[in-house]
């Protein structure tokens, strides 16, 4: 009845060359290269939600730990069912 | 709920289009409302790789209404016959609790999710980079205290990191700025591209030193775009990089 389908992230890529031309030391830098404050205002952290608290809640801690304005999340995990946010 | 949420700090919040936007991946328990053999849970997981139809829940961020998802793989794990643990890849915004539902319905005898962990959100998974808040907070206290940043260094990935499964295309000094402006990516910018890449499909455009600059739509493919000496191959959607921070070098100021 369905056709499989490959997850995107199993998607094998290779890169291609149109045309070539050295980009400038002068400005920009390597994304690693950033001093450790910008590093973390350019950041995104890998973080393992724990059950009670909303993605919502995390993220606001996660802003207070590491004193920052502005932070966001990259899709809802739901709070955990016992903490009465979610239908049963 | 637990596992994988990727937080973007400052800045990194505008790649968060893109992950929101990314595939997903789930390990579930999921609790049969009646004895049933493993053999027919397989078959029945089985049936539902491939697009199904889903209605959000009640409770649900988005409209009701009847949509298509993409599921990757439905693994069963193990299973003692009422409860059952299960693998899943699934499309951004496949609701897991109304999965389970439905495979009860499938069943015949219903089901609720009973347990969930996420363990993928993109290019982000269940691996050595994942922390949880207190490791977070002792890592921003030793820098704080003993001016040791190793460790944010190595937790902290930069935002280019949420845009790993995307197609890439790579583009000159001189077309960077025009990008940041929210100009559209013509042809003669380019220096390099990924394969694959199909009109429509979400790209995402790099300095070549690797500095994301924003998230854009490709025009044309791949193979069209090594062709094309003129003419626009990709629609800016969202600038990553701001302004200035590469020379102005187009002509015409606003």
């Amino acid at each position: 009845m369905t056709t499989k389908i490959a997850p995107p992230w199993e998607t094998k890529r290779s890169l291609v060359v149109k045309a070539e031309e050295e980009t400038s030391p002068r400005y920009g830098h390597k994304p690693e290269e950033h001093p450790i404050q910008e590093h973390i205002q350019h950041g995104i952290i890998n973080l393992d939600k724990p059950p009670g608290p909303s993605s919502h809640e995390v993220t606001a801690w996660v802003k207070r730990i590491l004193h920052l304005k502005q932070a966001g999340h990259g899709g809802t995990l739901e709070a955990s069912d016992s903490a009465g946010e979610t239908p049963r | 709920m637990t596992g994988v949420l990727p937080i973007a700090l400052e800045e990194a919040t505008k790649v968060i289009q893109a992950l929101l936007l990314s595939g997903k991946e789930y390990v579930c328990v999921m609790r049969l409302h009646a004895q049933v053999p493993e053999e027919r849970v397989k078959a029945v997981l089985e049936e539902f790789c491939g697009t199904i139809y889903q209605r959000p829940p009640i409770r649900a961020s988005v409209k009701r209404r009847l949509r298509t998802r993409k599921i990757y793989y439905l693994t069963l794990l193990e299973s003692d016959g009422k409860s059952v643990l299960f693998n899943v890849g699934c499309e951004a915004g496949t609701y897991i609790r109304k999965l389970c539902y439905d495979l009860g319905e499938a069943l015949g005898c219903g089901a609720h999710m009973r347990e969930l962990r996420r363990t993928r959100a993109g290019p982000f998974i269940e691996d050595d980079s994942l922390v949880t808040l207190h490791h977070l907070s002792y890592m921003f206290t030793l820098w704080q205290e003993n001016h040791d940043e190793t460790l944010l260094r190595k937790f902290i990935y930069p935002m280019e990191k949420a845009l790993e499964i995307l197609p890439k295309m790579y583009i000159r000094d001189s077309a960077v700025d025009a990008v940041c402006h929210g100009a559209h990516l013509a042809a003669p910018g380019v220096l390099s591209l990924e394969t694959g890449i199909k009109p429509n499909d979400a790209v995402a455009v790099f300095t070549q030193k690797g500095e994301a600059v924003a998230l854009a739509r490709a025009l044309a493919s791949t193979e069209e775009i090594l062709r094309m000496d003129h003419g626009l191959v990709a629609k800016t959607q969202r600038v990553l990089m701001p302004r200035g921070v590469y020379p102005k070098m187009w002509r015409g100021s606003p």
